[in-house]
Formats: structure tokens, C-alpha cells, sequence
């Protein structure tokens, strides 16, 4: 039984005449009986057609009882599209259709042919063959462009039937074409994969439509509302969802109705499926990292298509990542960054990694913490900590970090003349030093040339040997360290060397602590305590020791 | 090279730098410039150690970069990573011009092609920089190549060895004489 009302059947007529599925003439005598939709398409148009056909008796008012009365033999509708043509002559007359398609006018037979169960199954099989995780789905539909012009016309020539019936209804109260889909597919989406369709979720299934026989209904806008038409780079078309509904937005009735015709032509073809799509919302992966290679960059160094060192930090905590949760890619991001020659020591520096479409989105702690293993087992030129899975939010704090937060490093002077130890005691003294740094000539042909004010806030010194001294310094974010230390031609003052009155470079840097206090620090497992996974002398948080002066390779990486 | 020798490691400019030179500005005699060329194509130009105004004895009265009554090198503003508003350069395109204590005038010239990025203010109110410093900050300009001629812009120049041997063979001129 339908919830149709006596005033609906005009409309109903009108409609039907016009061209309209069943499902739509629904939508547009605003029913909101999600069950009206799900039931049978063919039965559901007999019915339709029975209540078109009743003839208006006098007073009772009560569908039900008009339809015992005067219901006609249901006449076969024809709906098998495909096939087209006449096939039974006595069949065709009586069809108001003929050699016309059953196409309807305003959907282009997505609310007649795409929400049943098989298209349910081929969604499903679909989203199967892509072996994604999830507890979940979001069903989203993008349905092409023109189905709101033929919308806007079929609404037109309702809202003239009311008219003349002195009824009021608005567009509001319309049943939008996705919402009625939604109501018959999610359950049985659902019922395919097991998994309920809601409002929101971490998986996505994208369906989307195309139709270009009538991509060309859209055009006729844009010389009326030029405004709303403004060519983008990325878009391949100007026409797109959201312009074509402003456009309608403003346009005039009468101007509508000389360009477009009301009710809409029929099709010819059915509406076709462009593709079914999946999406798992990113994950964010967080953790510290410590370098202790003066030879591996950050991210992967590359001229000119030529990779000019091997490997990167970036690569190597990634790699593991990508294949755990079977990521199509990833964006990494740091709180600051290191020189290629530079190491860094103490607790680490915070990264994040946002891993993009993860096919596999669940893992616990202690799976967690095995790919912490995995990342330091392969490689001795890192090491990550607190590795754990983290929210979008929660990277905010990293990038605070960056600009706001305090670093501490340690850096191997030479000078050019001859010191001694109480030579360098002075520097222990020196508090919240105010530095101009112009913008390093090593990155300038890269950065913008502006001066930035810096604050060396505490520095300790320890000799080594008449031309040699460690230099700890807790420096403000943002400081350009060697370029402290040397000079950078002047342009940075005031710096070490006018401090030490004598020509002054700097051999080795170290970041010694990156004063962030995030991510949240994950202890280690009871299985692990007591064991060090590295080396004695990478822990170290004291200067590196004179065998480290000869032994290391000055190299001009510098 | 002297540096490394007494430092037992190469100098800043040993690790980024090239050098380059051009001789005899302008026919100028001994009016040689170095070149300091960055490996991300930065061009820093400074006196050559056997510029006139590095020789003993000398010391400078002014320096200006008021190269026309219409052109100041120190009004040369860049703004944005690609430096626009910088004032574009030839070869032969003046920078300055020192007055030594004697009365000499020399024009310090640009020698590369390029954007200028930053004329030394330093050495306006302290001179001796130059005298004292004329490879480091006593540095004349900054100069940007253009990317496509990051190469290119050598080819008017002579190498450190091509540069000695001019040198050389002036001594040797100037013994015959």
C-alpha cells in the first residue's frame, strides 16, 4: 500500500506522462516511508500506475477503498531497457511508451536499475577483491551534474500542477535522489559484506555515475549564470556538481523553461557506472628518531632524477609502515630537521607519518611496538622510539614544536689561535644572547634574504686542545648553528668567532635534544627492559671524545 | 692551500666554494677579482689577493655604492624565494667605488651575470674589513645566476691554476723589466 494521498495523484499522472520512474514520482510527493522504496521495483510501478488510473470518487477519501473499486487489470509496464524495441504488438499500444525508452527522465534510471540486490553484490564483490579491513562503511554517491537541471525541471512542472490545485509544497520537502538511494542500498550493501552503512566511518565506498548523453544539458547555464562558471586547473570540467546548482539557485523561471525543456527529454541510454571506489581514512603513525649517520639525509636526496645518497630517515621508518598497513602512500613531517651530516642524539626528534588508503588500520600495542622493532632492526643509522598510532589533532603539536620550542645541541670548534682552558670559560656566562642571522648563503638561492633575530640562550664549553673546543648551546628554534659558529661571512653577528676574537669553524655538529614533549613517551615492554639495542657510545649525551676528532672523515659535506 | 695547511681541515670556502677569477678589469692592470661560487650556484664576489688595494701600504679613504646620480647598489631590495626586485647585472656592471688614502679610484666590477642580492654594508663604516678580510667579510656582493646559466657563467673566468699562472708570468715581466 502506498502512502499516497488523493492530492498526489496528479502529480503522479503528470509525472508519469512525463516520463518518470516510479521511485522519483515518489520522491517528488515527498513520501519519507523509507520501506515505500525498498519494495519490489516492478510491483511498485503497478501500483503507481493502479493509482494514476483510479478514477476521483466523491467524499470518502480513503485510497484503499477507490482502488477496490476501480482498479483497472495492472497493465505490463515495460522496464527491460536493454532489449528496447516493441516485442508484443498488443503490449506496445496499450503502453503510452511505445518505441520510447522507460528511462526515467529525472534519475536516468539510477533509482531503477542500480539499487537492487545484484548491483548490491557487484558493489560488494568490488570492495572484496580490494582486501581492505573495516568494521564499517559510508556509502557515498556522486551522481553526474545534469540530474539537478532535469531535477529542477521536473519540480517545475510539479510545482505548476500544484498550482492549479492551490497546494504548496516546497523544493525542501523533495526527496533528494541520493537520500532515496541511500534508503534502498545501505541495507543491502550491508547485507552483502556484513558490515552496517552508516552516517560516518573510517572505509568509504565511493559509487559514481555518468551519463554523456546529456552532459551537454548543463551548458545552456553558463550563458545565463556566467558568474558561477569560472574555469579551475584542476577540474576537467567547468560544469561541476556544486556550480550547477548555484546556477540554478539564480536562474529564472522563464529563463529556465525558453532553454530547457520541462519535462525533460527522455534518454536514450541508461545511466552508466564510472566506478566503484574505496577510501580508509589516513592514519597517523607517530614517534622520536635518532640519526646517528653524518651521511644519511632526512628525506631522499635527489638532482636532477639523479639520487645523490642513499636512503633517507624518511625511507627507512616509512618502508616498514607502507607494508604494515598496506598503505598507497604517506606524507612525513617533523618537528624541524637535521643536516645531512649532522646526528641526532638524545631522546630524538618527534616525527609523524600520515599513511594514505591503509588497506589494514587496526593494530594493537604490542603489534605497534613489533614494528618499532622492525624499523631498528633494520638499520643502524637510525633508531625510533614511542612509536604509536596517533589523531590528526595530535600532530599539531609537533609543528609547535618547531617554531616555539628550545633545541640543544652540541658542536666541535676549531679556532685559529691557540687557546687554553680558562679561554673559553667566559662562554659558560653568557645568557640569552641576542644573535642577527642573515639568511645562510647555503640556502639562500632557496629561502627568502631577511634577517631573523635569534636567542642563544645558555652555552658550556669544554676544552679539548689548544685549537680545539666542545661547545654545548641551548638555542632558540630556528638557529642557524654553524653559521653561528663560523660567521657566514659576517652575516650573522654577533657570533663565535667575534666572541673568541680569532677565526673559529665548526667540525662537528650534534642535536642533543629537541625540547618537545610530544609524542606521549611509550614505555618499553617488560621483555625489554634491560636491553640496550645499541651500542655503548651512540647513548652518550656527553661531547664526542678526542679519538672522534682524528677518527672522523671531515669530509665536505660540511 | 695555505688554509687547510694551518687547520689541518678545509675552510668554509673549501667545503661550498669555487674559485674563480677575472684579471685586469677593464685593462686595468692587477685589477683582479675572485669569485666565490657556492655549489647551489651562489656567486660571492670579492678582491683578488693581488688587487691594488690589497697590496702593503694602501688604505682607504671612501667607498660608495652610489654607482650613478640614478643607481645605488645599497637601494637594491629582493623580496620572495625568487628574489624579484633585484637589480640584474652584467659582466661589466659596476658595483662600487673605492678611494684609497693616495688618491686612486678603482671600480669593483660584477663579473658574473646575475641578480644582485646584497651589497657588504659592513665595509662602509668599517673599511678595514675589506683590507682585512677580502675573502670573507670583506665580501663586495652577493649574486644570483640564473638557474639555466649556473654553468655558463664560468665560462668568462679563469680556475685558481689559470689564475696563478697570469700571475707567474707578471712576475716574470716585471723581472725582465
Amino acid at each position: 500500500m502506498l502512502p499516497l494521498k488523493e492530492k498526489d495523484r496528479p502529480i503522479v499522472r503528470a509525472l508519469l506522462d512525463a516520463g518518470c520512474c516510479a521511485r522519483c514520482i515518489l520522491r517528488f510527493c515527498c513520501v519519507s516511508l523509507q520501506s515505500a522504496y525498498r519494495q519490489n521495483y516492478e510491483d511498485l510501478t503497478c501500483e503507481l500506475q493502479s493509482f494514476a488510473d483510479t478514477r476521483e470518487t466523491s467524499i470518502s477519501g480513503d485510497s484503499a477503498e477507490k482502488e477496490q473499486q476501480d482498479v483497472p487489470p495492472c497493465k505490463k509496464i515495460r522496464l527491460d531497457i536493454e532489449k528496447g524495441g516493441d516485442e508484443d504488438g498488443k503490449d506496445v499500444k496499450e503502453s503510452a511508451e511505445k518505441t520510447e525508452s522507460n528511462i526515467c527522465v529525472v534519475c536516468l534510471g539510477v533509482l531503477q536499475h542500480f539499487c537492487d540486490k545484484d548491483f548490491a553484490k557487484k558493489i560488494a564483490e568490488t570492495v572484496m577483491a580490494e582486501k581492505y579491513e573495516f568494521h564499517s562503511l559510508v556509502l557515498s554517491v556522486s551522481l553526474p551534474a545534469q540530474l539537478s537541471v532535469r531535477e529542477h525541471s521536473a519540480w517545475l512542472l510539479v510545482k505548476k500542477e500544484m498550482r492549479e490545485k492551490t497546494m504548496c509544497l516546497g523544493k525542501d520537502d523533495v526527496i533528494q535522489v541520493k537520500e532515496a538511494y541511500k534508503w534502498i542500498l545501505h541495507s543491502l550493501v550491508s547485507q552483502e559484506l556484513g558490515v552496517p552503512a552508516l552516517a560516518k566511518s573510517l572505509f568509504e565506498v565511493s559509487v559514481g555515475f555518468k551519463h554523456p548523453e546529456t552532459d551537454g544539458d548543463c551548458h545552456f547555464l553558463a550563458a545565463t549564470c556566467s558568474g558561477c562558471f569560472k574555469p579551475a586547473k584542476n577540474k576537467q570540467s567547468v560544469f561541476t556538481r556544486m556550480a550547477v546548482v548555484k546556477a540554478l539557485e539564480k536562474i529564472t523561471e522563464e529563463s529556465f523553461r525558453r532553454k530547457f525543456s520541462c519535462p525533460p527529454k527522455r534518454p536514450t541510454t541508461l545511466c552508466a557506472l564510472q566506478e566503484i571506489q574505496c577510501l580508509h581514512v589516513p592514519v597517523f603513525v607517530a614517534g622520536r628518531y635518532n640519526k646517528f649517520s653524518r651521511t644519511l639525509p632526512q628525506t631522499p636526496w635527489v638532482i636532477d632524477g639523479e639520487r645523490r645518497m642513499e636512503s633517507s630517515v624518511e625511507e627507512l621508518i616509512t618502508a616498514p609502515l607502507l607494508s604494515a598497513f598496506q598503505a598507497e602512500g604517506f606524507n612525513f613531517s617533523s618537528s624541524g630537521r637535521e643536516d645531512v651530516d649532522v646526528r641526532t642524539l638524545g631522546n630524538g626528534r618527534p616525527f609523524a607519518v600520515e599513511l594514505l588508503n591503509p588497506h589494514k588500520a587496526q593494530f594493537s600495542t604490542e603489534e605497534v611496538h613489533q614494528l618499532q622493532e622492525t624499523i631498528n632492526k633494520s638499520s643502524s643509522k637510525i633508531r625510533v622510539r614511542d612509536l604509536q598510532i596517533v589523531t590528526r589533532e595530535a600532530v599539531g603539536h609537533m609543528k609547535e614544536g618547531e617554531e616555539e620550542k628550545t633545541k640543544s645541541y652540541c658542536a666541535l670548534i676549531w679556532t685559529q689561535r691557540p687557546i687554553e682552558e680558562n679561554d673559553i670559560e667566559f662562554l659558560n656566562d653568557i645568557k640569552d644572547l641576542n644573535i642577527a642571522q642573515k639568511t645562510p648563503l647555503r640556502v639562500l638561492h632557496r629561502r627568502p634574504l631577511a634577517v631573523r633575530q635569534r636567542v642563544i640562550h645558555t652555552m658550556s664549553a669544554q676544552y679539548r686542545d689548544s685549537h680545539h673546543f666542545c661547545l654545548q648551546l641551548r638555542t632558540q628554534a630556528g638557529t642557524y648553528i654553524k653559521e653561528f659558529v663560523h660567521g657566514d661571512f659576517g652575516r650573522t653577528r654577533p657570533n663565535l668567532c667575534d666572541l673568541m676574537k680569532t677565526e673559529t669553524d665548526i667540525l662537528e655538529l650534534d642535536v642533543e635534544s629537541v625540547d618537545v614533549d610530544w609524542p606521549p613517551v611509550i614505555p618499553e615492554p617488560e621483555s625489554q627492559k634491560g636491553r640496550s639495542s645499541l651500542p655503548e657510545h651512540q647513548h652518550k649525551d656527553t661531547p664526542p671524545s678526542q679519538e672522534d676528532i682524528q677518527c672522523h672523515p671531515l669530509g665536505s659535506l660540511f | 692551500m695555505e688554509d687547510t695547511e694551518i687547520r689541518g681541515a678545509p675552510s668554509v670556502i673549501d667545503r661550498y666554494f669555487t674559485k674563480w677569477y677575472k684579471t685586469d678589469l677593464k685593462g686595468k692592470p692587477c685589477e683582479d677579482h675572485c669569485v666565490l661560487q657556492h655549489s647551489n650556484r651562489i656567486c660571492v664576489i670579492t678582491l683578488a689577493e693581488t688587487h691594488p688595494l690589497l697590496q702593503k701600504g694602501k688604505a682607504i679613504k671612501s667607498i660608495s655604492y652610489q654607482i650613478s646620480s640614478a643607481c645605488s647598489r645599497l637601494e637594491n631590495k629582493v623580496s620572495g624565494k625568487s628574489k624579484r626586485g633585484g637589480q640584474f647585472l652584467t659582466e661589466l656592471a659596476p658595483l662600487c667605488r673605492i678611494t684609497s688614502t693616495d688618491g686612486e679610484e678603482f671600480t669593483i666590477f660584477s663579473c658574473v651575470r646575475g641578480r644582485l642580492l646584497e651589497v657588504n654594508a659592513d665595509i662602509l663604516t668599517r673599511p678595514n674589513l675589506l683590507l682585512e678580510k677580502p675573502s670573507t667579510e670583506g665580501y663586495i656582493a652577493i649574486i644570483l645566476p640564473k638557474f639555466e646559466e649556473s654553468k655558463s657563467i664560468t665560462e668568462g673566468l679563469l680556475t685558481r691554476t689559470e689564475y696563478e699562472d697570469v700571475v707567474s708570468k707578471r712576475a716574470a715581466m716585471k723581472d725582465l723589466l
